[in-house]
């Protein structure tokens, strides 16, 4: 039984993971990778019959910059999701029925405390490194204040330390957008109709904050769908109106309104300034930070991690940033990147050299 | 591996196992030396991207940012060392920047490229040209130098500022100048702190 940050509690709980490698003698070469909003457990390789591999293939593997010859990678889906872990969808033991709407609200530190269960779990008491990109880097920020003695290094990337207006405003015309599906149902669908127009939609926007102009423009720029020219009706006439109904609707597939819902009022209640200033949240923390951003990433931007980075330089945290320039936006961290899987490959390299209290 | 003599001569004026600071750290090919024959402590504050990466390969720290700003982070006296080398020309506000690397830092590295070493003398005076020189290889429209300065401008400086000179020392090419160096010199390290030590 978890008491969550809400002071309500949530029990029991169950958290899917995978793990890539395997983990040393003296367990300290475990490596905890976050995910983001829309992602699961199933990290890195194929499952049978998967057409597509984990989420963080480009990096994880033997050989890549997440060497799974070399460490031992944990990969869980968060609570709340949708994927395996307990969520909105699980069936709620006291009324044998799916939880819905009676599923408690929960933040970035209750997924972060339920990742600690299993890291227990699994027997290490120091991790490597905990990574993650978006709100998946929002769980390494959480990780690295919440248990600084269980986390050597943390690998933040296009992420926040507290949700904008502008970030919650993007989330909230996503939630909207299903809430006010009939078929949402004050998210008691389960079993009826899915409120997949919805879903959908709040990926459509999703999406459009995850691109930037520029990679719009490069893969659609104004091409129509197999047609000459515009209908001059109201059916789809450009390549990008189709592209993002193709990822809403594909979505609609994957993923659960109401987990949708509790991800992203996750995201936005997360804020580590809440009750004092960052120099404060950061005095204990990670030995190491590695803080990746990406020139085309308009959602989570380079200049507002700045105070983040400053307030571990005060604090004497050995901190290594890097604005990686890339055009696919947002996404890019989930792209294939060559400076990205440099800078976190020498990176952990260093940090598994270091020796421990290094002046 | 031998390394470059300006290199070298900055080994030589930190002390181990001390704190250093690289403004402008380029490739960190000096950080890493510093590393590994004095065993300091060093991070690096870069604006370059590509040079970004090879600090992280050779294993060392940096922040991507740029001088002008990323000073005003550190608490007083916080590095024993804080080195502006051949950097300190192209900021914005040098001036600034020197008095914030010696609140930083106990004590300051500074080295310059001489602006009016023999060869650029005789190409202003003779030919008429504005130097272009084998350590100032720029074309005027190309150049990344903001400021245009001789070993003797920068001792003014410091005379002017109270900022003690503890050592300098000229090279030209791979060997030490003593004779003249504001007119032989096409480098000058400077050793400064704060207060007469």
């Amino acid at each position: 039984m978890l008491t969550l940050q809400s002071g309500l509690k949530l029990g029991p709980i169950t958290l899917a993971y995978e793990t890539y490698g395997t983990l040393n003698a003296d367990r300290s070469n475990a490596i905890l990778i976050c995910h983001a909003l829309s992602g699961d457990a199933h990290a890195a390789g194929y499952h049978a019959g998967d057409k597509k591999p984990g989420w963080w293939d480009v990096m994880i593997g033997p050989g890549k910059a997440l060497d799974t010859n070399e460490y031992f990678i944990i990969c869980s889906n968060i609570i709340g999701g949708c994927k395996g872990s307990t969520g909105p969808a699980s069936i709620d033991p006291q009324t044998k029925k799916p939880y819905g709407l009676s599923f408690p609200v929960v933040t970035i530190k209750d997924m972060v405390v339920a990742q600690k269960y299993l890291i227990d779990h699994l027997g290490i008491k120091k991790l490597l490194s905990v990574a993650g990109g978006s709100i998946g880097g929002m769980q390494v920020l959480e990780w690295s204040v919440l248990f600084p003695e269980t986390v050597r290094s943390a690998i933040v990337i296009a992420t926040n330390t507290g949700h904008t207006a502008q970030q919650i405003a993007f989330h909230e015309v996503g939630r909207q957008a299903i809430m006010s599906d009939p078929n949402w149902n004050n998210g008691d669908y389960y079993g009826k109709v899915n409120p997949s127009n919805g879903v959908a939609l709040a990926r459509m926007v999703g999406h459009i904050t995850y691109m930037s102009a520029e990679s719009m423009d490069n893969k659609f720029g104004r091409q129509l769908i197999d047609k000459e020219r515009v209908g001059f009706d109201f059916s789809q006439d450009f390549q990008v109106e189709g592209y993002l109904k193709y990822r809403g609707d594909s979505f609609v597939q994957r993923f659960d309104a109401n987990s949708y819902l509790y991800i992203t009022k996750a995201a936005d209640y997360f804020n580590l300034a809440e009750n004092k200033s960052l120099v404060e949240v950061f005095k204990r923390t990670a030995e190491f930070f590695l803080v990746l951003t990406f020139t085309s990433d308009w959602l989570y931007p380079t200049h507002q991690l700045k105070d983040m980075i400053k307030a571990l330089k005060i604090n004497d945290v050995d901190v290594t940033s890097c604005e990686i320039n890339s055009s696919y936006g947002h996404d890019s961290f989930l792209i294939e990147c060559n400076e990205q899987e440099s800078l976190v490959k020498n990176f952990l390299k260093k940090v598994r050299k270091e020796k421990k209290g290094h002046a | 591996m031998t390394a470059r003599l300006d290199y070298t001569i900055i080994a030589d004026l930190v002390a181990c196992g001390t704190r250093v600071l690289d403004l402008g750290c380029g490739d960190g090919e000096l950080l890493a030396l510093l590393r590994d024959r004095k065993q300091t402590r060093g991070m690096g504050i870069e604006l370059d991207e590509k040079a970004i990466y090879s600090c992280v390969e050779k294993g060392l720290t940096v922040v991507h940012g740029d001088i002008d700003h990323e000073l005003a982070d550190y608490a007083d006296k916080r590095f024993d060392y804080v080195i502006l080398y051949e950097s300190l020309q192209q900021v914005l506000h040098p001036e600034k920047v020197i008095l914030e690397a010696l609140r930083v830092g106990k004590n300051v590295i500074v080295g310059i490229p001489n602006f009016c070493q023999l060869y650029a003398r005789y190409q202003i005076c003779f030919r008429g040209k504005v130097p272009v020189t084998d350590e100032l290889p720029y074309q005027w429209y190309d150049t990344p130098n903001l400021r245009f300065l001789s070993l003797k401008d920068f001792r003014l400086f410091c005379r002017a500022r109270n900022i003690h000179i503890q050592k300098e020392i000229a090279i030209v090419k791979n060997s030490r100048v003593t004779f003249f160096p504001n007119v032989f010199a096409n480098i000058g390290i400077f050793l400064l702190s704060k207060e007469q030590k």
